[in-house]
């Protein structure tokens, strides 16, 4: 069970008989009404977003716009408030993009390397520790949580005193970086070293014959066989810690807040009157990254969930 | 597994005659590129859950004060502190609902799309893709669609309906059936996704021979394929049950705990407990009682999972 798309052979249900049967009838329209319920936010998010606000307070939530304004999403990205600061989401955006870049290459680099040493270069107790972490991801975040706030305010302080620098970890992107490396690793781990275990032996085998050593063989052999398990990576990080919320408002501060938790803010203000079309502008925003990976990847997409689902 | 066992073996005949190195240092490259992930395992896993436990039978307000021991005081308080009975209700009931819905709608979706449907590519993207989606975002879209005035409710009222009340959001009895709404729209599909996996797992034959023997589809896929699914059904109940302990952004961002302490959750009260009350004892015992419930699910499952494997 180490890979569960790798059974997607086709359907295997019975064969349904005549086209316009009863059954088919039922099947297709339980599918159709179904398919209404998951479709019917994101249709709701793009009607209101297009919607002046005189008109949504006439009409109701599902009726499409009569006069579609981008006004909403305009303000959303570059004029909508949190507190003081009217910057719009833009901010946030742009500290999602500052935060996401070094947490996905550092996870994966780190994870990967990881895998590798679990799958082909095991040492005594190497096999403990990676059963600890995989038990680890089980671990709700809240009993972590404190003690890594101390850790990375002392560990900050600690590279500050030897630097002669006012480096901080605690409240800054990199103490964020480090904390979704750390939460990313033991996914990521076990996909790695499941997709390492399935290179065959004899590759392995040939390249230590001809003297290469650990990271020889990991830079010229599997990294440029395991492109598609780093592309599964990338997917499943991408989209994790774009959509991260907890360690976002626990490890950053106001300004470097990620989107999420901006938008949360913005959105559940209680000053001012309430703009449903921009928050439903700067919500559809902030769900933009992760869905168009969703619908650029397809398959890989599904890939990335089910290996991180099905345990090897 | 082969690869590495072997591997070793090989690093040992090519070692034997050479002068007997130090244990340490064999495949020390491994260990080294291991650091990262025993770092994790030891210090964050096992060292932040065991400081977060210890720390919980102390009287820590501000700052954590390990030489207050007061026992089991924290706890005591815990249990009679009103907002968490009604955080652990509120968990009880969206995890009971959200298990058998999460089930019984993966499923049936599942079984539905291994049909033999036309565009079964198209059902499976649609039935997905809200969890590409933060938390935070499908909160706030619930939030707009379950709003009194111009939501379901506006809706049906404009209608002619007049009487019709649906306002879970701000009706304390039922609130949390609205995020349930929420998160049910939000995780189903994936649910779908890995039953999909399970029944393309299913041999052919199975549904030939059920064929022969003349017995309808519905009583196959009872009698027959789901217990034949069983280890599908136990990742997915650990799955679903390890995401319920979780719940905390969804509550933020579609009712921020309210009306009122009604649609409280356990994780929601540890945060708040130690980033805004200062109460930290509170929060590490009561994220200590998260762990625990975790254990309650997890051990049997890893008994049943990985017990026979171990012994030998």
């Amino acid at each position: 069970m180490t890979d569960a798309t790798a059974t997607y052979t086709g359907p295997h249900g019975p064969k349904p008989k005549r086209r316009l049967s009863p059954t088919n009838i039922m099947l297709y329209g339980t599918l159709f009404v179904v398919a209404v319920y998951y479709l019917l936010p994101l249709y709701v998010m793009i009607v209101t977003s297009l919607k002046g606000m005189p008109e949504i307070r006439l009409g109701n939530v599902f009726a499409p716009p009569v006069e579609v304004t981008f006004e909403p999403w305009v303000k959303a990205w570059a004029e909508a408030c949190t507190g003081i600061n009217c910057d719009g989401l833009s901010r946030g955006f742009w500290n999602s993009v500052q935060i996401l870049v070094p947490s996905v290459i550092l996870s994966i680099a780190v994870a990967s390397v990881n895998g590798y040493a679990l799958a082909n270069w095991k040492f005594k107790g190497s096999e403990v520790f990676f059963t600890i972490l995989i038990f680890g991801a089980f671990i709700p975040y809240q009993v972590m949580i404190y003690p890594i706030v101390i850790l990375l305010r002392e560990a900050g302080e600690g590279i500050s005193a030897v630097t002669g620098t006012n480096f901080r970890l605690m409240g800054s992107i990199w103490g964020l970086v480090i904390v979704h490396t750390i939460f990313g690793m033991p996914i990521l781990t076990l996909l790695f070293r499941n997709y390492f275990t399935s290179v065959p032996e004899e590759l392995f085998k040939a390249a230590r014959v001809d003297g290469a050593g650990f990271w020889g063989i990991y830079f010229r052999i599997m990294l440029p066989m395991s492109l598609p398990i780093f592309v599964v990576a990338i997917i499943l990080q991408v989209t994790g810690i774009w959509n991260d919320f907890l360690f976002g408002v626990i490890y950053t501060k106001p300004d470097t807040y990620p989107m999420t938790v901006q938008l949360n803010n913005i959105v559940n203000s209680v000053q001012g009157v309430k703009e449903y079309n921009v928050n439903m502008a700067a919500t559809l925003l902030t769900g933009l990254v992760p869905l168009v990976i969703y619908f650029v990847s397809g398959k890989l997409f599904v890939r990335g969930i089910a290996a991180g689902a099905v345990k090897g | 597994m082969a690869v590495a066992e072997s591997t070793e073996a090989e690093a040992q005949t090519e070692r034997a005659p050479a002068k007997r190195p130090n244990r340490l240092f064999r495949n020390l490259n491994a260990k080294i590129a291991s650091i990262p992930m025993v770092a994790t395992a030891l210090l964050i896993f096992v060292g932040c859950t065991a400081w977060t436990i210890y720390h919980s039978f102390t009287k820590s307000r501000l700052l954590p004060a390990p030489d207050k021991w007061v026992g089991l005081d924290q706890y005591e308080r815990l249990w009679n502190t009103r907002r968490w009975l009604v955080s652990i209700e509120n968990l009880a009931i969206y995890g009971i609902c959200s298990l058998i819905l999460s089930l019984v709608i993966g499923f049936t979706l599942a079984a539905l799309l291994d049909r033999k449907i036309r565009g079964e590519a198209v059902f499976r993207t649609i039935f997905l893709y809200p969890f590409a989606l933060s938390f935070i975002v499908t909160g706030l879209v619930w939030q707009w669609i379950l709003n009194p005035q111009f939501g379901i409710q506006g809706v049906v009222q404009r209608w002619g309906w007049e009487s019709f009340t649906f306002d879970p959001l701000n009706n304390a009895d039922i609130v949390i059936y609205g995020i349930l709404i929420a998160g049910i729209w939000q995780g189903s599909g994936f649910i779908m996704i890995i039953m999909l996996a399970g029944l393309r797992g299913i041999d052919e034959d199975i549904w030939k021979a059920t064929r022969v023997e003349g017995i309808p589809a519905w009583k196959t896929y009872i009698l027959v394929i789901i217990p034949m699914m069983r280890p599908i059904f136990v990742t997915a109940l650990v799955l679903i049950a390890s995401g319920i302990i979780k719940v905390y952004d969804l509550v933020v961002a579609q009712t921020s705990g309210g009306p009122g302490i009604a649609s409280e959750v356990p994780a929601k009260y540890v945060i708040e407990k130690m980033f805004q009350a200062q109460n930290l004892g509170q929060g590490f015992a009561a994220s200590t009682m998260m762990l625990l419930s975790v254990l309650i699910v997890l051990i049997p499952w890893a008994y049943l999972e990985f017990g026979g494997k171990r012994r030998d």
